[in-house]
């Protein structure tokens, strides 16, 4: 049962996604990676435990140029596999459709080479489905993998191939910083739009900076322009899955607890000892988050976390 | 410019879902349902265009039991011209949703497909990609901004470093992010209006498309149920708790 991976890159670097997407597809098969990239990227892809080959094909920006790269070596495979980031949501229906397969998406556990669990209704539920279709096509959650050891040297293949599109990439619009990535991240720190303002925010990357974590927000939040829309953390944004996420002045409407369901501790830190967040989260701390925030910030620095 | 619609009925969003005891699936009778948040945002991205002079007709089309005449109606309420509802009472998977409206774009011919870029029931986030395969269109899925210039539409989509822009050409199908627009609340006197314009009824069978699951749903449970922990009263408390859990994490 051979299974093809494809690599996630983010800009010109192998994403943190792809390591978890290679240990999880290692359950159903050897694998091969595609990387569409830099020859960079393939050799370091090459490195993943698990991994049994790497095709470099050129780089491709758009769906349609990937779904033709993807089907040219789909009969070589019984499994198809992306990360469900906006690139494998982009990708792998289409490539689906295209091969007259229906796909498994957003896969959180693989119960067996054919059964697979994910989540519905924003996360309020989780439905087991058996693939009994010849070739599967499917996407996995990255946070809910651990990530594959490095240490590998699998050989590289160069593929040729002319990628054409219809559509034409324009321009990337990049959010630029040093934090870490949000949907890998073992420390998350959170704001809702209570937080006022883009400046306020800073309050959040102080604290999070504090604790080598990566920065999320609420809809509200990214809606009012205090944080741009890769950090919006829910069921249509990320989903994260850190051992601690620290969600200061958030509600917790469902929609935003859906990003939030893998998170092993949660605190909140909210006005209303009623907010729904609250009643769900591991530790709760009542109070003004323009007092709680810098306060919090200058004890955790005391501290002196080593991370 | 001719401008298709595909819009779902969903449980709103707003509604708190259970599971049904016997793992069956989730409990939808008796439940409120509304138009699937993100077919409202591609509605008013269409009407919009129209209001700008940019396009002359839109179809809305839904899938679905009898009952979806409903957002249908809503979105004729909002602006758009005529409905097709292809009726089934059956579950279909996306890829069957896919097919049909595949069918409905053979015969219509629009321009430009709009849907949501998921349902909120199954959040799926397939069927736009999947409608690009079956009839050959370039895509722009997670679309927050539609510009259209000459023959071109400039699409920005929300992805996971941020933004980026694309450029289509015409035919093409795009799926709309929640930050495209906001939608309107259609006014009394054009809800009224709405009943009178067109909207055609087909059994799903007539199309003539393989509509049997591809899948086995085996079980649907909740998930593992959270509770309330404890309320520190102090910064220096949580502080302390923070300390204690970084220390102990393992690093990955
Ligand atoms: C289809 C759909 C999809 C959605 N997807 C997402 C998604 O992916 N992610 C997401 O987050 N949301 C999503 N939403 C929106 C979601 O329903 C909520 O509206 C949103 O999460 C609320 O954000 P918030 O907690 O920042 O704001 P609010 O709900 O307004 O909450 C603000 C909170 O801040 C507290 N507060 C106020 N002042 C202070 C203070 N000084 N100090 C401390 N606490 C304070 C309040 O007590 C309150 O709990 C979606 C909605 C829809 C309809």
């Amino acid at each position: 049962m051979s299974v093809l991976v494809l690599a996630e890159l983010d800009g010109e670097v192998l994403s943190p996604a792809t390591a978890r997407i290679v240990a999880a597809a290692t359950q159903l098969g050897p694998v091969d990676l595609l990387v569409s990239g830099p020859q960079a990227v393939a050799e370091s892809a090459s490195g993943l435990s698990g991994v049994a080959r790497v095709i470099l094909a050129p780089a491709t920006a758009l769906a349609e140029g990937m779904v033709d790269l993807l089907a040219s070596l789909a009969p070589g495979y019984d499994y198809l596999v992306a990360s469900a980031s906006t690139t494998g949501k982009d990708v792998m229906p289409r490539l689906a459709a295209r091969l007259d397969i229906q796909p498994v998406t957003d896969i959180v556990a693989i119960e067996g080479p054919n059964r697979f669990t994910r989540p519905i209704y924003a996360g309020n539920a989780l439905e087991t489905v058996t693939d009994g279709q010849a070739r599967h096509v499917l996407t996995f959650r990255a946070s809910a993998f651990r990530p594959a050891a490095g240490g590998n040297a699998a050989p590289i293949e160069t593929r040729e191939a002319t990628i054409a599109s219809a559509a034409r990439f324009i321009a990337a619009h990049r959010t630029e910083s040093d934090i870490p990535d949000l949907a890998t991240a073992q420390i998350v720190v959170g704001g809702g739009v209570s937080v006022g303002s883009a400046e306020g925010f800073r309050l959040i990357e102080a604290l999070g900076k504090s604790l080598g974590a990566a920065i999320g927000a609420t809809r509200a939040a990214v809606d009012a322009g205090y944080a741009p829309n890769d950090w919006q953390v829910g069921q249509t944004g990320k989903i994260i899955a850190p051992d601690l996420y620290i969600a200061i002045g958030i509600s917790g409407a469902l929609q935003h607890l859906a990003g939030i369901q893998g998170a092993k501790k949660i605190v909140a830190i909210n006005t209303d000892a009623e907010a729904p967040i609250v009643k769900i989260a591991d530790v709760a701390l009542i109070g003004d988050l323009f007092e709680i925030v810098p306060q919090l910030t200058a004890e955790l620095e005391k501290a002196g976390l080593k991370r | 410019m001719k401008i298709l619609v595909a819009v779902k009925r969903v449980v709103d969003h707003n509604v708190r879902i259970r599971v049904r005891p016997d793992g069956s699936g989730v409990e939808t009778n008796g439940v409120r349902m509304s138009m699937n948040p993100f077919c409202k945002h591609a509605v008013e991205a269409a009407v919009q265009l129209a209001e700008a002079g940019k396009a002359d007709e839109i179809v809305v089309v839904s899938i679905g039991p009898k009952a979806s005449n409903d957002v249908i109606l809503t979105a004729l309420a909002m602006g758009a011209h005529r409905g097709i509802l292809i009726e089934t009472d059956a579950a279909l998977e996306t890829l069957a949703i896919a097919k049909l409206l595949a069918k409905v774009v053979d015969e219509e011919q629009p321009d430009l497909v709009l849907l949501g870029k998921q349902a909120v029931d199954d959040d799926s986030n397939h069927v736009g990609q999947m409608l690009a395969a079956l009839t050959d269109r370039p895509q722009a899925t997670f679309a927050s901004e539609i510009k259209l210039n000459g023959s071109e539409l400039e699409v920005t989509r929300e992805v996971d470093y941020g933004r980026e822009t694309i450029g289509l050409p015409l035919p093409a199908i795009i799926t709309a992010d929640l930050r495209l627009n906001t939608p309107r609340n259609a006014a009394l006197p054009m809800v009224m209006k709405a009943r009178s314009k067109p909207l055609a009824v087909r059994p799903a069978a007539e199309l003539g498309i393989d509509l049997a699951p591809r899948l086995v749903v085996e079980n649907v449970s909740p998930p593992p149920e959270r509770v309330a922990g404890r309320t520190v009263a102090s910064v220096s408390e949580l502080a302390a708790i923070i300390v204690a859990d970084v220390n102990e994490m393992e690093a990955i």
